[in-house]
């Protein structure tokens, strides 16, 4: 079957250089285009993006609301279909697999992190994480994956009974348990304090650094960008700029 | 004014986005109004049709019979206190011989005077015209024997009258108040063709049968305030010296008593069944405004912030229910009517009315619709409530999160017993324990009136099991003209094809414990008796003991009566002679008031020597046809009666008549089921949509994501089955109670196949509605989903 077909791209976890030429490519993104419909409106989310996301690389996807970054994100993390182009994860083509296989590839290879949190409010820290781990095939044990942001302390507490900062970080911990390939994250820290914002880069750079996912962080915060490797900037769907960042800057530092 | 209507708009659109939910809301509320028109309608038209019946044909309200008395009592009849008009009549027994049918029929004939207009229960006449008087073969018979056999006025049948064969002419088709409801000797249900009710003129009666002079029934109405027990006591006295058997009141009346108990039965109904309905469609208003309400707080702060006031936002609202309420209040109202009328006509062709009066009381519609609107109201008052309430600021804040607690403690299971998913359902099961107990009840609820719409016909099954086949297993019971010899007996053993004759003796009575008395008869049975049975409580069969007195358990109970307590017994044939006789068993029996002696024991008591009123018997049934037509010929044999063309007319009129309400009952409970399960469902969907969209984004399957759901569902329809059965079981007493009167008791018997029944069809309607659901579930936009705040 296809689904379990899907290959992880690449063999072991290596530092992220910022030369991109060593590395092997995770996506591989050819001319994009997204079209929304809505009665007789047509509104181009994507007009043809190209792009490659490199294993390891921690990516910051930067525009206006908009400008057609969540809507790529929503398509490489098998959410939403594309209208045209073409999407590569490792060898597979996303934009060629059915629904069936689109859950199966988030099931194994995807993480995600949103704005709101979307934790389950009736099951504890921990319980948030299996969730995730008992259906995963090479998960982390759920402490384990709460202890990498922070939270060792706070596992039988309900979403209820935790501050924001928390439950982003509980879901972050929810996100990497399964060890995915890629985290995807739209607008991590858009709900929170720079206090508490800053917890949540510190583990996200820290399940960079340590586990070599591939991370793509979507934000409005141009401060973020000096944590990434590469900057992407988007505008009226299409990516306007690229840049490397010659020194990155630890979570702590940067700037609100 | 532009604002109000603005609010107005968004209540249709409202209205628009909730229209299933909303509907299965309606219709839930219309079950309860329908059931209540249905048999509030039903049962007031049968009462105006009976009354105006009643009115406009004089009917009796105090009825005697006796062996022969003299017609010169009349004068002194009339004068009683109280009395207003007396009608005495020749009413006697015959035998009636129709071509083409094989077995006997048989049937009363009634005196008409000679003057031709009766003074008491008068006659309808539908076609033709009343015998003549002093006509010898000219007969009027009722509507439905007539049409039982395709006679009209004109048409001819043979009859034998004390013992002599006659031709008889219809005049005219006619019919009575008084036999609204007629019943052949050992018949459970009306069976017009083989029971007939035939009019003649007095004088011919009375010298057919010998009676110039004389009469044997008396009919007698009162005036409005009369005093009934004075005029009994009083007619009794007159009678007693001529075989008098004792007067009696209308609710001792066959035909009025079996109305009655109908009437009585349709107001239990009207009483029990909608405010089920009703309750539950106000939980379901409650569940879902209050859902409403949430999903949108932000909009409730927005128009507060704005300007509306909280009245004005409360009674936005309040109008979404009363609209919903008022669908569901049409559409009951125009199912009520229409079933109704059909119920009624069902009676009406059940019960002998001449006309049927439909009455739709305005006053009903308005009881419906206020009661609808206020169980609605009421279920939505905490939410409206909470909606005038809610500051404004509040209000655009979204609402804290949910509070969840954990099932054992907080501690991390290592090696968790459950899945997170099954976790997630049952937290959220008892997050809501209000919410899920009621869901509970609603889905018992169904299961419930199932139970008690179905377990009928395991109680009829075990009625008839028990009466035909435990008790009377004759074939066919004949009953002499009067009490004969035993050489009678020896007779009815010679005719064709007669197996087994067993004699019996029957006797009418008045059983008195002190303020305690009821009219009945004693059966009178040899201990030797095979085929006509007594049983013990545990149906098995019992010797009546060679003294006392065998009681069936409810004439022990309304007479407060025990085994070893004495009785006493007014003998009705024998000018109130009064004995006492000590009680000496308790038996089952579930037609009439029964009580038993052993044969020699009654006659002993009677002091007439060894007389017997009839016979059971068992007949080759190869021989059947040979039989009937000798007993067509034997003068003795007053009437007969058939075992088993009475069990199959009882089993078929039954049959006929549950199955209209049992359809009703289905449809009413498919329709709450949906309405709770489909309701909560829903709603379930739109606070956890969130909630599963992520399960989705995480790579759980449709399957699993819909798993949450339906496993809470499932939970739900489980729990609820064994509580449906017992609230079914409790509805099933009350039934059978409501029921129970002094002509019938119905066992209680409810069979696994009618539990297994009712849950089947309540897990199917639960199953579609969770299908519905389901494919709402497989279609959730995840990106919208997970994009908006909670």
């Amino acid at each position: 079957m296809k689904i379990n077909a899907i290959a992880r791209p690449g063999g072991s976890v290596r530092a992220m250089a910022t030369d991109n030429s060593t590395s092997e490519p995770v996506f591989r993104v050819e001319n994009l285009t997204k079209i929304y419909r809505t009665g007789d409106v047509e509104v181009r989310a994507l007009n043809g993006v190209d792009m490659t996301l490199y294993r390891g690389e921690m990516a910051v996807l930067l525009g206006p609301s908009g400008s057609g970054k969540s809507t790529l994100l929503n398509i490489i993390g098998g959410l939403d279909q594309a209208t045209g182009g073409k999407v590569w994860f490792g060898d597979t083509e996303l934009t060629g697999c059915s629904q069936r296989e689109l859950t199966r590839y988030r099931r194994d290879h995807v993480g995600f992190v949103f704005q709101f949190y979307n934790l389950i409010p009736s099951l504890t820290a921990w319980e948030n994480v299996a969730l995730v781990t008992e259906v995963s095939r090479h998960p982390m044990r759920p402490e384990e994956a709460l202890a990498m942001v922070g939270l060792d302390h706070r596992m039988s507490h309900f979403p209820a009974q935790m501050s924001g900062g928390e439950q982003q970080r509980v879901a972050i911990a929810r996100a990497i348990a399964k060890r995915p390939d890629v985290l995807l994250c739209d607008e991590p820290t858009g709900a929170l304090d720079s206090r508490t914002g800053v917890l949540v880069l510190e583990a996200l750079s820290r399940v960079n650094a340590e586990l070599g996912t591939t991370t793509a962080i979507i934000t409005h915060n141009a401060g973020i960008r000096q944590i990434a490797h590469r900057v992407f900037s988007f505008l009226d769907g299409r990516m306007s700029d690229c840049t490397v960042n010659e020194t990155r800057v630890d979570p702590a530092e940067v700037k609100w | 004014m532009v604002a109000m209507r603005m609010l107005d708009r968004k209540l249709l659109r409202d209205l628009g986005r909730l229209w299933a939910q909303a509907l299965a809301v309606a219709l839930v509320m219309a079950c309860g109004v329908m059931t209540l028109i249905l048999a509030m309608g039903a049962s007031r038209s049968l009462e105006a049709s009976q009354s105006a019946f009643y009115d406009r044909y004089r009917f009796a309200s105090v009825f005697a019979e006796a062996v022969r008395a003299p017609r010169h009592l009349e004068p002194r009849i009339q004068s009683l206190p109280g009395v207003s008009a007396a009608e005495l009549r020749i009413v006697k027994p015959v035998i009636i011989t129709i071509t083409g049918m094989t077995e006997p029929a048989s049937g009363v004939v009634v005196s008409i005077p000679d003057t031709g207009e009766s003074a008491v229960n008068r006659l309808y006449l539908r076609a033709g015209r009343l015998p003549g008087s002093r006509v010898p073969g000219e007969v009027a018979v009722v509507e439905a024997f007539a049409a039982a056999h395709g006679f009209r006025p004109g048409d001819r049948f043979d009859v034998v009258m004390n013992g002599k064969a006659r031709r008889l002419s219809i005049t005219g088709i006619v019919l009575s108040p008084e036999f609204i409801y007629a019943i052949g000797p050992g018949d459970m249900v009306p069976d017009p063709r083989r029971y007939g009710i035939l009019y003649m003129s007095e004088t011919v009666l009375s010298s057919a049968f010998g009676m110039e002079g004389a009469f044997n029934d008396a009919a007698l109405t009162t005036m409005r305030n009369a005093d009934t027990r004075a005029v009994i006591e009083g007619l009794d006295g007159l009678l007693a010296p001529y075989g008098g058997t004792g007067a009696y009141g209308r609710k001792d009346q066959m035909s009025h008593a079996f109305l009655d108990s109908e009437l009585t039965q349709l107001f239990a109904m009207a009483t029990i069944i909608p405010p089920i309905f009703l309750f539950v469609s106000a939980f379901l208003v409650n569940m879902i405004l209050s859902r409403l309400i949430a999903l949108e707080r932000e909009q409730i702060g927005l128009l507060k912030a704005v300007g509306y006031t909280d009245l004005a936002v409360g009674w936005h609202y309040a109008k979404l229910v009363i609209v919903i309420s008022a669908v569901g209040l049409a559409i009951g109202c125009v199912a009520g009517s229409w079933l109704g009328r059909g119920l009624t006509r069902l009676y009406g062709e059940f019960f002998a009315f001449p006309f049927l009066i439909f009455t739709h009381g305005i006053d009903l519609y308005a009881i419906a619709a206020t009661v609808t609107v206020a169980a609605a109201l009421a279920g939505a008052s905490s939410a409206i409530w909470a909606t005038v309430m809610l500051p404004p600021a509040v209000a655009m804040r979204p609402p804290s999160p949910t509070q969840y607690r954990s099932l054992a403690g907080a501690a991390v299971p290592t090696n968790p017993l459950f899945s997170q998913l099954t976790v997630m359902v049952f937290r959220h099961f008892l997050r809501w324990p209000l919410r899920s107990t009621m869901t509970i009840i609603g889905t018992a609820l169904s299961v419930a009136l199932l139970v008690t719409a179905l377990f009928s016909f395991d109680s009829i099954d075990a009625m008839i099991d028990t009466i035909f086949f435990r008790a009377d297993r004759q074939d066919a019971t004949l009953t002499f003209a009067s009490a004969s010899g035993p050489e009678a007996v020896t007779r009815v053993g010679d005719l064709p094809g007669v197996i087994r004759v067993e004699p019996y003796r029957s006797t009418a009575v008045k059983l008195k414990n002190g303020r305690h008395e009821r009219r009945m008869v004693i059966h009178g049975l040899t201990q030797q008796s095979e085929l006509s049975r007594v049983l013990d409580r545990d149906l098995l069969p019992m010797q009546p003991p060679s003294s006392g007195l065998v009681l069936s358990e409810r004439v022990a109970a309304l007479l407060d009566l025990q085994i070893g307590d004495p009785v006493e017994i007014e003998l009705m044939e024998f000018a109130d002679r009064k004995v006492s006789v000590p009680v000496t068993g308790i038996a089952e029996s579930y037609v009439g008031l029964a009580a038993y002696m052993e044969l020699t024991a009654l006659n002993r008591l009677l002091m007439e020597g060894r007389r017997v009123s009839g016979a059971r018997i068992l007949v080759d049934e190869d021989r059947l046809d040979e039989l009937y037509a000798h007993i067509k010929q034997v003068p003795a044999i007053a009437s007969l009666a058939l075992q088993t063309v009475s069990r199959d007319r009882f089993r078929e009129t039954v049959r006929q008549n549950i199955s209209y309400s049992i359809t009703i009952y289905v449809t009413l409970a498919i329709i709450i089921t949906f309405g709770v399960i489909y309701n909560s469902a829903r709603i379930q969907l739109s606070e956890r949509a969130r909630e599963l969209a992520s399960l989705r984004v995480f790579g759980f399957t449709r399957a699993e994501v819909s798993s949450v759901l339906l496993v809470e569902l499932a939970l739900i329809v489980i729990i609820a089955q064994p509580l449906g059965w017992l609230a079914g079981y409790g509805f099933a007493v009350l039934m059978i109670r409501g029921f129970e009167s002094d002509l019938f008791r119905i066992p209680l018997v409810i069979s696994q196949a009618t539990y297994a029944t009712a849950s089947l069809v309540v897990i199917g309607s639960a199953v579609v509605s969770a299908l519905l659901v389901r494919r709402r579930v497989d279609t959730l936009d995840l990106i919208r989903v997970l994009k908006t705040r909670d």
